[in-house]
């Protein structure tokens, strides 16, 4: 965990006392709505179908447990007793009344937690792999690096009226859990020959109307120089980026229509003014803000504990475990992944009940601590191995414990048009009814790692581009109709979907994405190769004639 | 459904209501005939014509305090005169998500 400064507690208390303000100013009609709405929009706070909704960030997906139980509270005092995991590290509740905003702010500003720059044309919350600190083969922990960012670019006036939004993520693994390449920018911490520190640094990836990956601008700049480097970078795309249409002015389309090597060219020319000033990194500042991150003292435990032996004959308990439990860094010690995917339930969503539930876990198993992914799943970072099946059995009380973290039926989605003012279709109704048809963990298990993606209009808050199976709801004559995609992939090998033929209707959704995986069962090379691996090996061809040979 | 915040000008092809959402808390409005805001559609004023339509939203509009983000949204009028939504994304904002909360559907079925 990181503990904020007196300078994060007052910046944090200072904007609660604003906002209570412009609210209060609001209401009585000294402020417009066209002047209160940037204000509510850098607090995080958006008009949704029925009500305001209230997006809070959760810096780099940490949580303590204290945390987690005050979002319960604002769930349970301020809406409607749950609140919804996005897929940026951000929760959000749905039904919340301006009048109560300034009350649920405070009481989220006394654990530390805040909804700045949740919105807006400035830099969004800097995210991170759900998994950092414990994963084993990482170059460091990568959120101290993103700490580094959230402070630098925290109410940083200079790019606090950015051309659009603007998202980092960082990751510090091979693997890369945090969807680098889909962002603005994206950091990949690693080593140079040297054995120095620093990252690769992406830019101009994004989704949306216009879906890009990132490209490789720089493959590796000193950890001491990140911040002159990405203050170069924001610095030619707030000179050049357009800000006469909104569908042209974020970073990617910029970077696309100059090409990545001009780009690089002005943001090298830029660099050279202002590397060796004000924001070089010394390595006191870094390990300042390292000081700051509190670590678990672990004990010397064993691999295989007799409690876990003893479970291994509970074959629910086996299943769960084989799915949801992933190695840690420290022997004896393993992540557990908590899926937010529930049969039949909305992606993403938690009741304030099970927050509590698992903040008491969490204290219990994990020293404290939560993690939140993008792909709308929590995780306890630190369960030693010998808890693991009285843990099982605590999450399974809570409905915590669907055994299907990276299948079928772990689908990320966006809330649709049942919330969603810019929606065009819902998204919800169909990841529910296809973790119905996938219902079955056996089935879902031999079909393997499956990732399908729901977003309900070409804004992609459900990230259907990089979806094995991506799934984008459209309009056509009033009436919902969805596009199908197959091969994306948000990881390090980041691909965007491609289409398989015309949008089919509501109803027959569910249809269609059996009848795909089918046809991935009967054409795969082996058991295990993945979903992704036979459409990249055969094409989406073969699909698409399955889809639409009877329709 | 193509969002509303995308009606670049006012077209009518069917009878329309004026709606918004309350300031203070969010909720779905709809300007009656009285110049108030109702959370009732049915109490809402009815136009089936576009002049008709910009009059009525320029007015509702000009209520800056008491609603945010006023526009046109199409309805259905039935034999008796009861007024339903006109669309899907309509219906949703006047009952409600189509969807079990999570509080009913957080248990693993």
């Amino acid at each position: 965990m990181y503990a904020y400064d007196e300078i994060d507690r007052t910046l944090i208390n200072e904007r609660v006392s604003e906002f209570r303000d412009q609210v209060k100013r609001r209401l009585s009609g000294e402020l417009t709505e066209d002047e209160f709405k940037m204000l509510r929009l850098q607090n995080g706070v958006y008009l949704q179908l029925h009500a305001y909704m209230f997006r809070i960030a959760i810096p780099y997906g940490t949580l303590s447990s204290a945390q987690l139980r005050r979002l319960a509270h604002v769930a349970r005092r301020y809406d409607r007793g749950y609140g919804h995991f996005t897929t940026r590290q951000n929760i959000q509740f749905n039904w919340i009344k301006l009048a109560e905003l300034p009350d649920a702010l405070a009481d989220l500003a006394e654990v530390g937690i805040h909804s700045m720059q949740t919105s807006g044309n400035n830099t969004r919350n800097v995210t991170s792999d759900q998994w950092a600190g414990v994963a084993p083969g990482e170059i460091e922990d990568p959120r101290i690096w993103s700490e580094v960012l959230r402070q630098y670019t925290t109410l940083h006036p200079e790019f606090s009226f950015l051309p659009r939004k603007f998202k980092f993520a960082i990751t510090a693994h091979a693997h890369d859990r945090a969807a680098i390449k889909i962002h603005d920018i994206g950091l990949r911490l690693h080593k140079n020959e040297q054995s120095e520190t620093g990252f690769e640094v992406l830019v101009g990836g994004g989704l949306g109307r216009t879906p890009f990956i990132a490209k490789t601008i720089r493959p590796f700049i000193h950890g001491r120089d990140i911040l002159s480097y990405v203050e170069a970078i924001m610095r030619v795309y707030n000179r050049y980026g357009r800000r006469d249409n909104i569908y042209k002015a974020r970073i990617k389309i910029l970077v696309h229509e100059l090409g990545i090597e001009k780009f690089a060219q002005e943001v090298e020319e830029e660099w050279q003014q202002i590397r060796d000033g004000a924001l070089r990194l010394d390595d006191d500042t870094i390990e300042d803000i390292r000081s700051r991150f509190s670590y678990p003292t672990y004990e010397k435990l064993p691999h295989m504990p007799e409690e876990l032996r003893k479970a291994a004959h509970d074959p629910l308990f086996e299943r769960w475990r084989r799915n949801a439990v992933f190695p840690h860094k420290a022997t004896g010690y393993s992540i557990v992944t908590i899926s937010l995917k529930p049969v039949g339930g909305p992606p993403g969503d938690a009741t304030a009940d099970q927050m509590d539930a698992l903040a008491d876990l969490a204290d219990k198993y994990s020293f404290g601590e939560i993690r939140v992914g993008h792909e709308q799943n929590l995780a306890l970072p630190h369960v030693a191995r010998r808890d693991l099946p009285e843990l099982w059995k605590a999450l399974d009380k809570i409905g915590l414990a669907t055994p299907n973290v990276n299948l079928v039926s772990d689908i990320i989605a966006c809330p649709g048009l049942d919330y969603c003012s810019l929606a065009n279709a819902r998204s919800i109704p169909i990841a529910q009814e296809l973790t119905r048809r996938f219902a079955n963990h056996d089935t879902a298990n031999l079909i393997g790692r499956l990732h399908i993606n729901i977003s309900g209009c070409i804004n992609a808050c459900g990230h259907h581009h990089v979806g094995h199976i991506g799934i984008l709801g459209v309009e056509k004559n009033g009436e919902e109709f969805y596009q199908i995609t197959i091969g994306g992939r948000a990881d390090e090998k980041a691909e965007l979907g491609v289409l398989i033929g015309p949008a089919v209707p509501y109803n027959e959704v569910a249809d269609v994405i059996e009848d795909i995986v089918e046809a991935y069962l009967a054409l795969r090379a082996t058991p295990d190769e993945l979903f992704v691996d036979t459409v990249k090996r055969l094409g989406v061809e073969p699909f698409r004639e399955r889809v639409y040979a009877t329709r | 459904m193509t969002s509303p915040l995308e009606q670049k000008k006012i077209k009518i092809t069917q009878p329309s209501v004026v709606t918004a959402n309350r300031t203070w808390d969010g909720a779905v409005i709809y300007r009656t005939a009285g110049s108030r805001w109702s959370t009732d559609l049915n109490e809402a004023a009815v136009v089936r014509a576009a002049d008709e339509a910009r009059s009525l939203l320029a007015e509702s509009v000009a209520d800056d305090l008491g609603a945010v983000g006023a526009y046109i949204a199409p309805v259905e009028i039935d034999e008796g005169g009861t007024i339903a939504p006109g669309n899907l994304r309509e219906l949703i904002r006047a009952t409600g998500v189509t969807i079990g909360l999570p509080v009913q559907e957080s248990v693993e079925v």
